[in-house]
């Protein structure tokens, strides 16, 4: 029998059982389309990441407590401002490449409105340090950490919810129970999905915020490289200075390629468990494609029967029925394909989650359809090949 | 066919079938059987149920394959073919009809009869032709769309009589093919199938336990219990039906 001749014998077998056709489909439709999807929704997870590590400028250089091993509990940090000035001490070229931050929670309170967000206690060199920019107002300066002066910079969220329709340069907020002014307003950054909401921030002079969370620690410190060629000198003189200062274990220096590829990796990981997790919802989708074919063999014993004392060999039994677990599988495949594809931008467009879906995990979806037809499908089909003429035919 | 030159369709030679049944138990079907058909014979096969001619017909059609003995095909012996070879034989030299008429539910007429030619090369056009001119050589060129339900038990027996000789095969293997019509409709599908051998020189084999039946064949072989019991082969037969062994079959009609 011809391969088309087969295809149309197939076609017919599945149209002449619609119901148990589109049912078992919809098992490997289902699979196809949460591969597709949660691939899409951790691809995109992942680009959004690593877009706002990317952000933050590619010479930047990052020490961060602990000894750098993300899998460990996160540590505690022994800095302080002194370590802080100690590199920018030791650091050839222009001053202002050093910052410091120490990062709290404190409820905010202005003209009756409350809100919880992240404060960020940094050094006069920060925003220059991460490049971010002031849009209303302007930032403070080194005498006002100097002199822990209880002025702040609002993110442009923060401000929005504090002080809608209001201009919020020179009013006061409190946070904790200490009256902070406000001196200016950070650039919009826009939305993001995952981590903190960079728009949510709000900024004091660090030695005011350890004053307020009665700390004398730094929890992270920036620094900009000169370029992108003098990243591995710095990290060097940096990892001396902190070496003179601290153990090993107790800090590391990280650039913004290592936390990409440390997030990077972890969100990878993570992309390939959902689309692991989906995957045995595709096999489930096949077991129920192999059974379904297995129960469409012995009803169709007699047929099958006929079939060969017609002059159907075993391989053409088989063909045919391989055919059509695999029309089944690659139907379910092309569907759910195009509702994952679909969906993903409906997430996309209307949830704060990023979708993005990417051309593997369609060859991906499409190429496992098919073959969980043909994986499914050999053990029925060879079933009803081998089937004896004899026996098949008096089957009833 | 170079085949069709020589006399010789199909040949058994002492061919015996044994089926085993669990483990150790043999129940020995046919029991030493030869016989042979030239091309343009009409047999038929008489016996009762459980006398091997089911079994007989199963080694005759190629479905199976004797346990000992040999049944020669065109001058081959079918152990020596493989189930692809045989499955090729089956679909260039034999036509089936069955009790149970063996039609495909879900298939028109017209897709019931082009199914055996699905298994050799040909268009899709070519097929559909030549199973509308089987369809009206059986007088159902106005039911070629039916499906088997919408066709009384005559027609559909009639559209698998198409079926096995739209492939044009050198033997009809009729397997009670009245059984399941009534005397009338019976009577019809018989006198088709010895028009067919007789117009187009097919020879018919055809397996009953009815003697009416078996009464209109040129030749009987009545089988009891594995063995041939008797066989009124023989110059002559055809047109004389009272012959010797004829009578010896009929006087086996008397004792159930």
């Amino acid at each position: 029998m011809s391969l088309r001749e087969a295809f149309r014998v197939a076609i017919k077998a599945l149209v002449g059982n619609r119901l148990r056709s589109a049912l078992t489909t919809l098992g490997v439709l289902i699979g196809v389309l949460s591969v597709v999807l949660l691939v899409a929704i951790g691809q995109g997870a992942r680009e959004e990441i690593t877009g706002a590590i990317e952000g933050l400028g590619s010479n930047l250089l990052f020490v961060l407590p602990g000894d750098g091993d993300f899998g460990a509990a996160p540590a505690r940090s022994e800095f302080t401002l002194e370590d802080v000035e100690a590199i920018d001490r030791e650091l050839p070229g222009a001053e202002g490449r050093v910052a410091g931050s120490v990062i709290g929670g404190e409820p905010l309170q202005a003209d009756g409105q409350r809100i919880v967000t992240t404060i960020n206690g940094v050094t006069a060199s920060y925003l220059e340090v991460v490049t971010r920019e002031v849009s209303r107002g302007q930032a403070f300066g080194a005498s006002d950490v100097a002199t822990s002066r209880r002025v702040t910079l609002l993110g442009a969220g923060v401000a929005d919810e504090l002080f809608p329709g209001i201009d919020p340069i020179g009013r006061t907020v409190t946070i904790g129970s200490i009256r902070f002014r406000v001196v200016g307003v950070m650039q919009r950054v826009g939305g993001a999905a995952f981590g903190p909401d960079r728009d949510r921030e709000v900024y004091l002079p660090v030695t005011s915020a350890q004053r307020l969370f009665g700390t004398g620690r730094i929890d992270a410190i920036f620094v900009r490289a000169g370029s992108t060629d003098t990243v591995a000198q710095d990290r060097t003189i940096i990892e001396r200075v902190m070496e003179q200062r601290l153990a090993p274990d107790e800090f590391s220096v990280l650039s913004q390629d290592d936390i990409i590829g440390v997030v990077g990796d972890i969100l990878q990981i993570l992309t390939l468990v959902l689309a692991a997790i989906a995957g045995i919802s595709l096999l489930v989708g096949g077991v129920g494609v192999s059974n379904i074919m297995l129960v469409s063999v012995s009803e169709r014993t007699r047929e099958i029967g006929l079939r060969k004392a017609l002059g159907a060999r075993t391989r053409d039994i088989t063909r045919q029925f391989l055919l059509e677990a695999m029309v089944l599988t690659s139907l379910g495949g092309a569907i759910g394909l195009a509702g994952g594809i679909g969906l993903a931008q409906l997430v996309a467009r209307f949830l704060p989650i990023p979708a993005r879906v990417t051309w593997w995990s369609i060859a991906l979806a499409l190429g496992v359809s098919i073959g969980v037809g043909l994986i499914f499908g050999v053990l029925p089909a060879r079933r009803a090949g081998r089937l004896d003429p004899v026996t098949a035919l008096r089957h009833d | 066919m170079s085949s069709s030159s020589t006399p010789t369709l199909l040949q058994a030679v002492e061919v015996t079938r044994t089926y085993t049944l669990g483990r150790d138990v043999q129940v020995p079907a046919l029991r030493g059987v030869s016989f042979r058909v030239d091309h343009g014979d009409s047999v038929a096969i008489i016996g009762s149920s459980g006398s091997g001619k089911s079994t007989l017909l199963n080694l005759l059609g190629a479905l199976d394959r004797p346990t000992t003995g040999q049944v020669f095909y065109d001058g081959r012996d079918v152990q020596d073919r493989s189930d692809a070879e045989l499955a090729q034989l089956r679909n260039r030299r034999i036509g089936f009809v069955f009790q149970s008429f063996h039609l495909l539910p879900r298939l028109t007429a017209v897709d019931n009869v082009v199914l055996p030619l699905v298994y050799r090369p040909g268009s899709t056009r070519d097929r559909r032709a030549r199973a509308i001119d089987a369809l009206t050589s059986v007088g159902l060129g106005d039911r070629l769309d039916h499906r088997p339900t919408e066709l009384s038990g005559g027609q559909q027996q009639r559209v698998a009589m198409a079926r096995a000789l739209v492939t044009e095969p050198a033997l009809i293997l009729a397997d009670e093919p009245t059984g399941n019509l009534d005397t009338r409709t019976g009577d019809e599908v018989m006198g088709l199938l010895e028009a067919l051998h007789r117009e187009r020189g097919t020879a018919l084999v055809v397996i009953t336990h009815e003697r009416e039946i078996a009464a209109r064949a040129d030749r009987r072989i009545e089988l009891r219990d594995g063995v041939i019991v008797g066989d009124d082969a023989g110059p002559g037969i055809a047109a004389d039906g009272s012959a010797n062994g004829h009578v010896a079959i009929g006087d086996e009609a008397g004792s159930p």
